[in-house]
C-alpha cells in the first residue's frame, strides 16, 4: 500500500516536472519563431510566379490556321458548377459552328477547371493570370471580345477540324485519322 | 507661495506626463504585440502604414473613432456607458503610486519621481485593481447579452480565484520591506532586488497579475473561442477601444508593479534609473505578449483549481517560511 502511495505520489511529481518542460518547450518554440524569417510575401511589390497550370482567367484560344477553336458545343457551360458560363451558337456558310456571343461571369467563377476539362476543342482554358480584380463588378463580365485570344495556349499544334467535323472545313477524307471516302460503284466483290 | 506654485506645477507636468507616455505606451504596446505576435506565426504583422508600420496605431485611432457607436436594445444605458472607463481608469491610476524613478532635483526642489508616495501604497493598488474587475462585471451585466454576461460573470469568478493569491503573495515583500509604501520597498531593494528572496512569491504574482489583465492564458471573460468578445461583445468604437487600451494599460502598470516589487524598481547599475525602470517593465510587456503567443487558454475550472488549491496555499505556506526566516535572523 505503502509502496503505491509513494508510487502515485512520484507520478505527480514527475507529471508536475514535465509540465513545467513542456512549458519551457513551447516558449523556445515560439521564441525561435519570432526569430525565423517571415514568409509573407509582400503581395502587390513581390510577386510569385504561378505555375504554367495554375488556374487564373480563363481564355478563348484559336487553332493554328487563326480560327475560332470554339464550337458553340455548351459542354463547358454543362459542366460549369456554378452556371457561370453562357453563349449562343450559330453556324457559318460552310457549316462551321462558332459562338455567337460568349459571356464568363468572372465573379461567379470559382477557377474549378471543369469547363477547360470538359471542352472538346481545346477552345477554352485557363491561364495564370490571377490579377482579376476591378472595382466595378459589372467590369467581371467578360465578353468573347475579351476572351477570345490570338493564339493557341496551351496545345499549340491542336486543330479539331483536323480530326473531326467531316467535310466542314475540307473534304471529306482530308481530315487526319481519315481514310478515302470508298466509291460504292467501285467497291465490287 | 512660490515654492508651493512651483510644486503644483511640477505636480502637473508629473502628471500630464505620465498620462501621456502611459497612453501612448499602450497604444504602441497594441503595435508591439500584433508584430511580435505575427513574427512568432513567421508573418509579418503590421507594415503598411507609416514607416515599419508606426504609424498604425494611429490609424487604429481613427477608426474606433469614426466607427458608429452602438448601443444595444434594452441595455441599460447608463452602465453600458460607464464600464469601459471602470476599466480604464482605475489601470492608470495604479501608477500613481509607482515610484518610476530615482527623485531629482528641479531648481532646488527634490522632485520624487512618483505621483502620490501614499504610506499604503500597496494596499490602494490591491484595491484598485478590485475596482478595475466592475468595468469587466458592469459591461457584461449592462449590454443584456448572454455572451456579455458570461464573461462579466467569469470576470468575477476569475477575481476571487486570483486576487487572494496576489494579495497574500505580496505579504512577504512587506514584511521584508517593513512598509506599505512603494517608495519604502523599492529603497530596500538599493542591494538585492526582491526576487532573490522570493522566487516563488515572484512566479505567484507573475501568475496573478496575468489573470488579472486577463491575458492569455487566463483570457476567461473575454475567450473569443467560447464568448465571441465576452465582456465587451456589445461595445463598438472608441468605447470598446476604451477596454481595449485599458487592457495594454494594465499591462503597463502591472509590469511596472512587479518591476517595484521584485525586480528591485529603478535601482541598476550604469543606465539613468528611469531607463532601467523602462525596461524592465517592458520586458515584462514583452513577455506577456510571448506568453499569449506560445500558451493555449485554461479552462474556468481549471483556473478556479490553479487559484484555490495551488497559488493560494502556496503563497500561506511562502508567508509562514518568510516569517520564520526573519525570526531566526533577527
Ligand atoms: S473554371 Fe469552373 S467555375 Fe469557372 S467557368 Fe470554368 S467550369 Fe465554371
Ligand atoms: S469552349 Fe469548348 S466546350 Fe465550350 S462551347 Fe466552345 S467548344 Fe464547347
Amino acid at each position: 500500500m505503502g509502496i503505491v502511495l509513494s508510487d502515485k505520489k512520484e507520478m505527480e511529481h514527475m507529471s508536475l516536472l514535465s509540465d513545467i518542460t513542456a512549458i519551457a518547450g513551447g516558449f523556445g518554440v515560439t521564441l525561435r519563431h519570432m526569430l525565423r524569417r517571415p514568409v509573407t510575401i509582400q503581395y502587390p511589390e513581390e510577386k510569385r510566379t504561378p505555375y504554367p497550370r495554375f488556374r487564373a482567367r480563363i481564355v478563348l484560344t484559336r487553332d493554328p490556321d487563326g480560327g475560332e477553336r470554339c464550337v458553340a458545343c455548351y459542354l463547358c457551360s454543362a459542366a460549369c458548377p456554378v452556371d457561370c458560363i453562357s453563349m449562343q451558337s450559330a453556324e457559318q456558310e460552310d457549316g462551321r459552328r462558332y459562338a455567337a456571343w460568349f459571356r464568363i461571369n468572372f465573379s461567379r467563377c470559382i477557377f474549378c477547371g471543369l469547363c477547360a476539362e470538359a471542352c472538346p476543342t481545346m477552345a477554352i482554358q485557363m491561364t495564370p493570370d490571377y490579377e482579376i480584380c476591378k472595382r466595378d463588378i459589372m467590369d467581371l463580365l467578360y465578353e468573347k471580345e475579351d476572351l477570345l485570344i490570338d493564339g493557341c495556349g496551351k496545345d499549340d499544334s491542336y486543330n479539331f477540324y483536323r480530326h473531326a467535323g467531316i467535310g466542314v472545313t475540307q473534304l471529306r477524307g482530308e481530315g487526319l485519322e481519315e481514310t478515302k471516302p470508298v466509291d460504292v460503284r467501285s467497291l465490287m466483290p | 507661495m512660490t515654492t508651493s506654485s512651483v510644486d503644483i506645477a511640477l505636480f502637473a507636468t508629473k502628471i500630464g506626463l505620465i498620462f501621456f507616455v502611459i497612453l501612448t505606451l499602450a497604444a504602441y504596446l497594441v503595435f508591439a504585440e500584433r508584430r511580435i505576435l505575427a513574427w512568432v506565426q513567421d508573418r509579418k504583422g503590421p507594415n503598411r502604414v507609416g514607416p515599419f508600420g508606426l504609424l498604425q496605431p494611429l490609424a487604429d485611432l481613427i477608426k474606433l473613432l469614426t466607427k458608429e457607436d452602438f448601443l444595444p436594445a434594452a441595455a441599460d444605458k447608463w452602465l453600458f456607458y460607464l464600464a469601459p472607463a471602470m476599466a480604464a481608469i482605475p489601470a492608470i491610476m495604479i501608477f500613481a503610486v509607482i515610484p518610476f524613478g530615482a527623485p531629482l532635483n528641479v531648481a532646488g526642489h527634490t522632485v520624487p519621481l512618483v505621483v502620490a508616495d501614499l504610506n499604503i501604497g500597496l494596499l490602494f493598488f490591491l484595491a484598485l485593481s478590485s475596482i478595475a474587475v466592475y468595468g469587466v462585471a458592469i459591461g457584461g451585466w449592462a449590454s443584456n447579452s448572454k455572451y456579455a454576461l458570461l464573461g462579466g460573470i467569469r470576470g468575477l469568478a476569475q477575481l476571487i480565484s486570483y486576487e487572494l493569491s496576489m494579495g497574500l503573495s505580496l505579504v512577504p515583500i512587506v514584511m521584508l520591506a517593513r512598509s506599505f509604501s512603494l517608495t519604502d520597498i523599492v529603497n530596500a531593494q538599493a542591494g538585492v532586488p526582491f526576487i532573490v528572496y522570493q522566487p516563488l512569491a515572484f512566479i505567484i504574482f507573475l501568475i496573478s497579475i496575468t489573470a488579472e489583465c486577463k491575458r492569455i492564458p487566463f483570457d476567461l471573460p473575454e475567450a473569443e473561442g467560447e464568448l465571441v468578445a465576452g465582456f465587451h461583445t456589445e461595445y463598438s468604437g472608441m468605447r470598446f477601444g476604451l477596454f481595449f487600451v485599458g487592457e495594454y494599460i494594465n499591462i503597463i502598470v502591472l509590469g511596472g508593479l512587479a518591476t517595484t516589487l521584485f525586480l528591485g524598481g529603478w535601482h541598476g547599475p550604469l543606465l539613468p534609473p528611469v531607463v532601467w525602470f523602462s525596461l524592465k517593465t517592458l520586458s515584462f510587456a514583452f513577455f506577456f505578449i510571448w506568453m499569449r503567443g506560445t500558451l493555449p487558454r485554461l479552462r474556468y475550472d481549471q483556473l478556479m483549481h490553479l487559484g484555490w488549491k495551488v497559488l493560494t496555499p502556496l503563497a500561506l505556506l511562502n508567508i509562514l517560511i518568510t516569517a520564520w526566516w526573519l525570526m531566526l535572523r533577527t
